[in-house]
């Protein structure tokens, strides 16, 4: 079953039952944070959970790792900027 | 199983478990069932949503593709271990919950309350060991079974042409798995050469079924046309906001060659994790290969009364210890409850030891060759929590007079971002060494390891604690 989401305002469409981060790289989508100093890029890492790489915001809600989080219909999912509380 | 519990509240309403097995992979699985079938209630605590752990990760149900079943090995042994758990009456198994420490006698505190236990069967697993080198910050660089993780949990390749290298057994069942779901596998590097093994035949001989694995493997290779090179290794990562290549070479640099690709599986093998049980005070071991691991008896008992390890816990030997280790605990725990005293078959034990012997020969063949230190970039990150680079280590240890991990981390902030030191730790002890041909300390390999905190936690559940405790 397909749902529906958006990353950074554009809309994309996932499997039911990927997590954020498997949706995002099945959408071609390799990075989805910029780190607190220097801005880098960051997308997925260890991908079990352990690294805190993934880091994204999803519905607003920032700091959610993106590895373990399933996505859901209609979730909006923003690129997160440092820590994600501006 | 039982209803799922939804909330500890309800799973522990003055009710204390017989056990509780703390992680719902192969070892948590097999002591959970054997503990209930004989006689015992089981708590079996999971992090995440499904049993299986990271070995036996799988797709939610829905998500599919033609190669999907190729992605294991073995998964009848899954089914039937998952069968003996879910239609098991003794069995609570609460998905979602995170432990985050475990007090003596037992009390496990998860971020959903705390569940009590007479008994506690520490099947944590493990997690991947990996080294800085120049760019392996840039999004395409994936840790070797987070690139296995990714595709086994989502049906998702990391990238279409992909390296995989590091060291260890783990990086050929994660080649093999990206070449059967269709990734272009440029390569397998192997930092360390396959030919040691010859010094080991008995080890080896012994354990046939894992020689026909190996010879399985280097078929499936041929067959799809992977490379599989040994004592090479990635020492730098190329690309502006995304991996483009990699440069793999010897250790030592030289035969550098430039590789252009989407995706880097990368991984130097497996480290036990076991912050609970060192909080808890059990005995551990350092191992040969620089990881520290919980010492375990016969019957798998760690030295702390009614608390039992299994599987990577115990030191990295993969699934087929696991399996039996976490049978032996779960009868060794219902034999002490039950006052016999028959522990667990000899037959099992024979078989952990043989199995046990054999991860021995890999764990020494397989050590991070000490010239990664060497590939390092003064802005290369050691720490990318904190965005700590080799140039502040280095610092702290020439300069700053630093000579242990801790001083390190107190002067650099290296290990004390989100991850707590999960992934640099290792090379953070390395690096406090002065002398890079000196082996990391004991003491800082420990430190490493260890954290009061097993999981981050919101202060809102620390404080409902302090509540209860009062």
């Amino acid at each position: 079953m397909s749902v529906q989401f958006t990353f950074d305002g554009h809309p994309l469409t996932a499997q039911s039952g990927q997590t954020v981060g498997g949706a995002l790289l099945a959408a071609g989508v390799r990075s989805w944070r910029t780190t607190r100093f220097q801005g880098r890029p960051r997308g997925l890492f260890c991908g079990i959970g352990v690294c805190f790489d993934c880091l994204v915001t999803v519905n607003g809600e920032p700091n959610v790792r993106a590895c373990l989080a399933p996505i859901a219909d209609g979730d909006v999912v923003t690129t997160q900027a440092g820590d994600g509380r501006g | 199983m039982t209803a799922v519990a939804d909330t500890v509240a309800e799973s522990a309403a003055g009710n204390r478990y017989d056990v509780a097995v703390i992680g719902a992979g192969p070892a948590g699985m097999a002591a959970a069932a054997a503990a209930a079938e004989n006689g015992l209630h089981v708590a079996l605590i999971e992090g995440g949503r499904q049993l299986g752990g990271q070995y036996f990760r799988h797709p939610a149900p829905g998500l599919n593709e033609p190669w999907a079943s190729q992605l294991h090995h073995g998964w009848s042994r899954f089914e039937t271990l998952a069968t003996r758990v879910e239609t098991s009456s003794r069995i609570d198994v609460l998905f979602e919950h995170q432990v985050w420490a475990v007090e003596a006698g037992f009390n496990i505190l998860t971020d959903r309350g705390p569940i009590a236990a007479a008994h506690v069967v520490l099947a944590t697993g493990s997690y991947e060991r990996v080294v800085p080198f120049p760019g392996w910050d840039l999004p395409g660089v994936f840790t070797a079974g987070g690139a296995q993780a990714l595709l086994k949990g989502n049906l998702v390749l990391p990238g279409r042409r992909v390296v995989v290298a590091g060291t260890g057994p783990l990086l050929l069942p994660v080649a093999a798995s990206l070449s059967v779901a269709g990734a272009k596998v440029l390569g397998l590097f192997e930092a360390n050469h396959i030919r040691g093994y010859a010094k080991h035949p008995l080890p080896l001989l012994k354990n046939p079924a894992k020689l026909l694995e190996g010879a399985d493997f280097a078929r499936q290779f041929l067959r799809a046309r992977v490379p599989l090179r040994s004592g090479l290794m990635v020492v730098e990562a190329q690309g502006t906001d995304a991996l483009e290549a990699v440069i793999v070479a010897r250790p030592d640099g030289t035969h550098r060659r430039r590789i252009a690709c989407d995706a880097l599986a990368v991984g130097y093998g497996l480290a036990p994790q076991i912050d609970l049980a060192l909080t808890l005070g059990c005995e551990h071991k350092l191992l040969t290969d620089g990881t520290v691991a919980l010492r375990v008896d016969t019957n798998q008992r760690t030295s702390l009364p009614g608390c039992y390890a299994v599987g990577e816990t115990a030191g990295i030997a993969g699934v087929e210890s696991a399996l039996v280790e976490g049978e032996i605990a779960g009868l060794a725990v219902a034999a002490g409850v039950a006052k016999s005293r028959n522990g667990s078959p000899a037959a099992l034990r024979r078989r952990r030891d043989r199995l046990r012997a054999f991860a021995d020969v890999l764990r020494a063949r397989h050590p991070v060759p000490p010239a990664w230190r060497d590939h390092l970039a003064p802005d290369t990150l050691v720490c990318r929590c904190e965005e700590v680079p080799a140039r502040a280590v280095a610092e702290a240890v020439e300069d700053l007079g630093a000579t242990d991990a801790r001083t390190v981390k107190l002067l650099t902030r290296a290990g004390m971002g989100w991850c707590q030191g999960r992934v640099c730790g290792y090379a953070v002890a390395c690096l406090a060494r002065r002398d890079p041909t000196e082996p990391p300390n004991p003491a800082d390999l420990l430190a490493a390891a260890k954290r009061p905190l097993a999981r981050p936690v919101p202060l809102g559940v620390l404080a409902e604690q302090d509540r209860r405790n009062k």
